[in-house]
């Protein structure tokens, strides 16, 4: 056990856990912020991802003891009012079925869009790459981040 | 109009206390009494709740709350069915919010995810629920003006009389819950709908889209331990001891135990399919310690019964494709005699790997046993089931156990085994406090349920004048076969032959999205192409002469499907497919199955890129009838398409001595966005009759779409999944 100051969503947070601890866990279970999902521990599926000073990694496999005074990005933090573009976009196509891989790709898109404004057809397809839908969403997925890089 | 009685379902209507907040529901919780779903967020909330009936309630200031009775599992009904209330109901839809029911039997018909039946089963019951309820309101307005319920009209929730006097739902639903319940109600003529057939958004999204609690691996509780299970890491084996202490005395560690989750002498349902029922079980303070602490366990296990691998049942079901049958499934005229004079005959076997379902919610489900009962919560497509099975092994009267559904990660079948849910009661009585069960990505690939391991064998003969005149079919599967007897091209073909055959494994399987017709429309549908081009004839036409002949002049009597339905949305994609014309360098294939009381065809285009296939446009024509939300109508074909394509390209398990060789999707391969087609167009046939559902009939005619459009691009006839797997390169943008 020891004693992490976190910063997440510009809010500090003092975490006593196993340093080994994924922030994906201190995230969900000390925290209690649940936004950011479980689906694999491995980094293979995505469904965990948050920013890290804006780049978007997978919680899952991010020791707490790694993040020092790092900033922290989850889905709950994104936007005051839920109304990031990447947000408006994913409700105006409409994106999810079941839902659970969408805070990961909506983390994943927005990190892409701060980075790369205007992503090609390409570039979304391998930056979203990391994230499995399990339900197929895909082509929504792109078209939402399409959308989302008009909103900006 | 249609003038409906409503007694059949009256329990429904019964009139409950008009209590604010909700008497209604019983065994509320945190995580549905929260907020219920205001996409705008402006909605004020009213002060008081009228409840009407057990689908809806209504507010003094004209808000709606409507309950959907359904599991929620990404088919979209918690939107679709609240819409079929609301449009009866005839309120504005911006108006309403939607709640999840908990299990109710007594005022519920079929809380359960399976079979794409949802709508199907529940469209006249929750029309009658909405429309009773809005005659109910129009009797207490009619009361209000001293006027006659038939001077009365409504539009978005507020009544109007004849002199043009105004009610609000709101000003009369105190009144409305003492009105009779009526013998019977009008509904509406389709061509009035005004929230049915207008493509709607998801209830949830903006919950989803900003991370707030909704499904089971969310819930916390005052006082909750995580609990996580060991099951043995190959089928055919248990726990023979277990050596905990260095997993005790870990950081956060409560207690360290074994559990048998269905003790004999208790009959199983068959949503018990469980192929591990001894578990090692850890419960301790947070996921991370539990997880270390699993890990430190040191169990000893012992194998029970054959441990099975690939090599092995691969061979015995390809043994069984070479045997008769005892008995046919299905025999039309005499098959063997026309194969004996056939001109030409074409054969091909097809196979299928075991699949895991890999929700990408992992299995997961809340419980809490005190004296009084038990409350679980959490994802499961088949709560009712669940609750009996619960009360069973308790030793709990059914009253005693409540279910409420959470939101949830995913289904395919999987969730209808709930298992994990029994586990979870099971663990909370031991521990005597509320828990949450998760399973790790690990212990949920590995925990079996799968889609069946799948061969057939097609035959066909043709005659010298080139013409399809006989079919022999011998399916071989684990636990099942995966033929219908009586499906097309059943009823097209003079002689035909169905054979089934299936072998027994403790390796446990379950429904897997479009059971069955997730492998037979790959292989018919690929057969069918073949066969087409045998005799020199397009595919498409191929196809409608066959469904011709089913229609005009059927061979046998239990032909099980419409044949102009069927013809209509192979019409359909051929005509928006421009299938006609052809196009350089672009090669298609067709394809077309009925399950699941729907009818989908679709063409698929593939491009070859750097020499590797990619999927570039695929067309879809559907017949489900009357269609309620188009928008995740095309959303459920789109995933089912994506989810076709990519398990028959890429996906599957397989074992050495018992042993997945798969764990996680570092090797178990799911389709990725790169992988997923460049565009889908839905197309639906428009013909007023009662909706049937889409959870699943997307899915099975996209795999031979692929492979017939792969043939076309390679001149190479792919049967055996995954594709992926045979020396063609993996489609990729
Ligand atoms: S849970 Fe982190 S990548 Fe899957
Ligand atoms: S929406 Fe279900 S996994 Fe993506």
């Amino acid at each position: 056990m020891a004693s992490f100051n976190l910063k997440i969503n510009k809010k500090k947070y003092t975490v006593e856990a196993d340093p080994n601890m994924p922030l994906l866990w201190a995230l969900r279970d000390v925290i209690g912020l649940t936004g950011t999902k479980f689906g694999c521990g491995i980094a293979q599926c995505g469904a965990c991802t948050v920013h890290l000073n804006g780049d978007a990694v997978r919680s899952c496999s991010l020791p707490i003891s790694a993040v020092g005074d790092g900033e922290v990005v989850t889905i709950e933090g994104l936007s005051e009012n839920g109304d990031h573009p990447v947000q408006k976009a994913w409700e105006e196509v409409d994106v999810m079925q079941c839902g659970y891989c969408q805070s990961g790709q909506i983390m994943s898109a927005a990190a892409l869009l701060e980075k790369n404004p205007n992503p090609s057809d390409e570039e979304i397809s391998s930056a979203m790459n990391g994230n499995i839908c399990r339900c197929g969403t895909y082509v929504r997925i792109r078209e939402a981040v399409k959308k989302a890089a008009t909103l900006k | 109009m249609e003038i409906i009685k409503t007694h059949y379902n009256r329990r429904s209507f019964l009139k409950v206390s008009a209590a604010a907040g909700g008497g209604l529901m019983i065994g509320f919780n945190w995580l549905m009494s929260c907020a219920p779903s205001d996409e705008k967020g402006t909605l004020a909330m009213p002060d008081e709740w009228f409840d009407i009936n057990a689908y809806l309630k209504i507010g003094n200031n004209g808000v709606v709350t409507i309950y959907s009775p359904n599991p929620e599992i990404g088919q979209n009904v918690k939107t679709a069915m609240p819409m079929i209330v609301a449009e009866e109901l005839d309120v504005d839809w911006g108006n309403v919010l939607v709640e999840q029911a908990p299990l109710n039997t007594i005022k519920y018909k079929r809380q359960l995810a399976g079979g794409s039946q949802s709508i199907r089963q529940e469209w006249k019951t929750l029309r009658i629920a909405g429309a009773t309820a809005r005659r109910m309101l129009m009797e207490a307005a009619a009361q209000k003006w001293q006027v006659p319920v038939s001077e009365l009209t409504t539009d978005k929730g507020v009544i109007k009389n004849a002199s043009g006097k105004t009610l609000g739902y709101g000003e009369v639903a105190s009144q409305a819950v003492s009105v009779e319940i009526p013998e019977e109600v009008q509904l509406k003529d389709a061509k009035d709908f005004k929230i049915i057939g207008k493509p709607t958004k998801n209830v949830d999204n903006k919950k989803v889209y900003t991370g707030q609690p909704l499904f089971g691996l969310d819930i916390k509780r005052e006082g909750m331990l995580i609990a996580m299970i060991a099951h043995a890491p190959a089928f055919g084996m248990r726990p023979k001891s277990v050596d905990d202490s260095a997993a005790r005395n870990m950081p956060g560690i409560k207690d360290v135990f074994t559990i048998t989750t269905l003790p004999d002498g208790i009959e199983p349902q068959w949503s018990d399919v469980n192929a591990f029922k001894e578990l090692v079980v850890v419960v301790g303070d947070n996921t991370w310690n539990v997880m270390q602490a699993k890990k430190a366990l040191k169990i000893e296990w012992e194998a029970t019964s054959e441990l099975m691998s690939t090599e092995g049942y691969e061979k015995a079901l390809s043994d069984l494709l070479e045997k008769k049958a005892d008995k046919p499934a299905r025999m039309d005229g005499n098959p063997d005699e026309v194969f004996k004079k056939a001109a030409k005959i074409v054969e091909r076997t097809y196979s299928a790997p075991f699949l895991a379902h890999n929700t990408m919610e992992p299995m997961n489900f809340f419980a809490h046993v005190t004296a009084d009962g038990a409350e679980l919560l959490g994802p499961i497509q088949t709560p009712e089931q669940l609750r009996t099975t619960t009360a069973a092994v308790l030793g709990l009267p059914q009253e005693k156990v409540t279910v409420g559904m959470t939101r949830q990660g995913g289904g395919f079948g999987r969730r209808l085994y709930g298992h994990f849910g029994v586990e979870a009661a099971v663990i909370a009585k031991y521990v005597n406090a509320p828990i949450k069960l998760v399973y790790t990505r690990e212990d949920d690939m590995t925990q079996g349920t799968y889609r069946p391991a799948y061969k057939v064998k097609y035959q066909a003969a043709i005659d010298k004048n080139n013409n399809l005149v006989g079919i022999k079919i011998r399916g071989a599967g684990i636990h099942e076969s995966p033929v219908f007897a009586n499906r097309f091209p059943a009823g097209a073909v003079d002689h035909y032959l169905v054979e089934n055959h299936s072998l027994d494994s403790n390796i446990s399987t379950g429904a897997w999205r479009a059971p069955r017709s997730n492998f037979m429309a790959i292989a018919e549908q690929s057969f069918l192409d073949e066969v087409a081009e045998a005799v020199g004839k397009d595919p498409i036409d191929f196809r409608l002469e066959l469904l011709d002949r089913a229609a005009t002049k059927p061979v046998g009597e239990r032909n099980d499907y419409d044949a102009a339905r069927y013809a209509g949305v192979l019409k359909l994609v051929r005509e928006k497919s421009g299938w006609d014309e052809k196009k350089d360098g672009v090669h298609r294939g067709v394809s077309a199955y009925f399950c699941h009381n729907s009818y989908v065809a679709q063409v698929l285009d593939v491009v070859m890129k750097n020499s590797k296939p990619v999927v570039q446009k695929v067309w879809c024509a559907v017949d489900c009838g009357i269609v309620v939300n188009p928008e995740g109508a095309k959303n459920q074909l789109e995933g089912g398409i994506v989810d076709g394509l990519g398990h028959t390209m890429y996906s599957e398990m397989t074992f050495k001595d018992g042993k997945p060789d798969q764990n996680n999707f570092h090797n178990y391969k799911l389709i990725r966005n790169s992988e997923a087609p460049l565009e889908i167009e839905c197309f639906f046939v428009e013909n007023g009759i009662d909706p049937t559902g889409l959870g699943e009939p997307g899915l099975p005619p996209a795999g031979a779409a692929l492979a017939n459009a792969l043939y076309a691009a390679t001149g190479k006839r792919l049967s055996t999944q995954p594709f992926a797997k045979s020396e063609l390169a993996i489609i990729t943008m």
